[in-house]
């Protein structure tokens, strides 16, 4: 199972896209996702936050396993990736207040947005190393800014047509997700 | 007396399990919901293990919560949440590698499940150990009850099985989507929108009668 870097960012990108594919990340999908002007300032913060973690992750895990740790992972990682969405938000505070303004309460949640957490389980899980590790977070990231800003547009389209009263909300929204889900399906076997 | 109190406390329980279900109702923990429930022993372990995390770890920020400092409760409550799920974690590995494989991240990724840190944050933080305990009970098992409810369906439709035992025999041309991504979205969707027109007919009936 020899995949080339290019492979490991095209997987993580497409065909094995962390919102579609994997079921990473779907509360804030469904949660941010009503209006692009939040959806991809969101989508760029998570995947600034998955690189940071997922950097931190591959060095703790060698870490922890050259002094034969490895239970202490999960607890480790949770601890590194609510501190890097910390780092993140003084950085930001300081650096560009407006943007810090803009994600708002969305910027803390992300600690608890699975998709994090996944992209450090997984690269350790996959044994990948350094610039693989990077790719991989990197591509997830921008996958998942990609099925955010989708979302996105399509729900700022649906607003002004007239579906039954039923179906309005998360029901409507869970089924928008299949079909792009349906769609992605067709990226499979692309990264080889 | 004891009477009332078994009454509050069932009420307490139902509470999770149909006015608050957090799948259906409060659609909390929505990465484990679609991504494990291709078939129903998939969807029921994952439910018990959820449900075993969320009782044990609600009991503990209880019994810790006052002497918890205000400032870092989300942080200790993490961690508790993450102790319990590495326990588990060690637990199905030991009991059955299949499953185990089946399942993958997930299992560890139930330290982020909004559903734990959501109940340990409302309701564990702020009432004795017993009440925290069932009330978190009743979410465990409304939350394995939703996820059965998408693993039956999607099992039956996608695999033509039934915890592994098949249902039509032989000719059963299976409808593969149902297992795959997309069937989870439209299965969860489609069960929302039985219980919304559940709940419109529900009004329905009701306004008559008032009027």
């Amino acid at each position: 199972m020899h995949e080339t870097t290019f492979q490991i960012f095209i997987n993580a990108l497409l065909a094995n896209n962390f919102v579609l594919a994997m079921f990473l990340g779907l509360c804030p999908f469904l949660g941010v996702s009503g209006k692009l002007d939040t959806a991809f300032p969101m989508g760029v913060a998570t995947t600034f936050v998955m690189l940071v973690a997922s950097l931190c992750a591959y060095g703790l895990n060698l870490l922890l396993t050259a002094f034969h740790l490895e239970f202490l992972r999960l607890i480790s990682y949770i601890v590194i990736i609510a501190s890097s969405v910390q780092l993140v938000e003084m950085v930001l505070k300081k650096y560009s207040p407006a943007l810090f303004r803009a994600l708002g309460i969305y910027l803390p949640l992300i600690t608890t947005n699975c998709a994090v957490l996944g992209v450090a389980l997984f690269q350790t899980a996959r044994e990948y190393d350094f610039i693989q590790s990077m790719t991989f977070s990197f591509g997830g990231g921008a996958g998942f800014t990609l099925a955010l800003v989708l979302m996105a547009s399509v729900r700022e389209r649906l607003q002004l047509s007239d579906v039954p009263g039923l179906a309005q909300g998360t029901a409507l929204s869970l089924m928008l997700a299949g079909i792009l889900s349906l769609s992605f399906m067709g990226f499979a076997g692309l990264g080889g | 007396m004891t009477t009332v109190a078994t009454a509050k406390n069932w009420d307490e329980f139902m509470e999770g399990i149909w006015k608050q279900n957090p799948v259906f109702v409060m659609i909390l923990g929505m990465c484990p919901t679609l991504a494990v429930t291709v078939s129903a022993v998939n969807a029921l372990s994952m439910g018990v293990a959820t449900a075993f995390v969320l009782v044990a770890s609600c009991g503990l920020v209880s019994m810790m919560r006052n002497i918890t400092p205000k400032e870092v409760r989300i942080a200790v409550y993490i961690v508790i949440i993450a102790t319990f799920v590495t326990a588990v974690d060690y637990a199905i590995q030991a009991i059955s590698l299949a499953l185990y494989d089946a399942l993958g991240a997930f299992i560890q990724l139930i330290v982020v499940n909004c559903i734990i840190l959501g109940r340990a944050e409302a309701h564990a933080a702020k009432n004795p150990p017993l009440p925290a305990m069932i009330n978190a009970a009743g979410m465990g098992v409304g939350f394995t009850i939703g996820l059965l409810a998408l693993g039956v369906v999607r099992e039956i439709l996608g695999a033509g099985t039934l915890f592994g035992v098949s249902l039509f025999g032989a000719h059963f041309q299976p409808w593969v989507i149902m297992v795959l991504p997309p069937g989870g979205f439209f299965v969860l969707g489609s069960w929302l929108l039985l219980f919304s027109w559940h709940a419109r007919r529900k009004q329905a009936r009701e306004v008559p009668q008032n009027a």
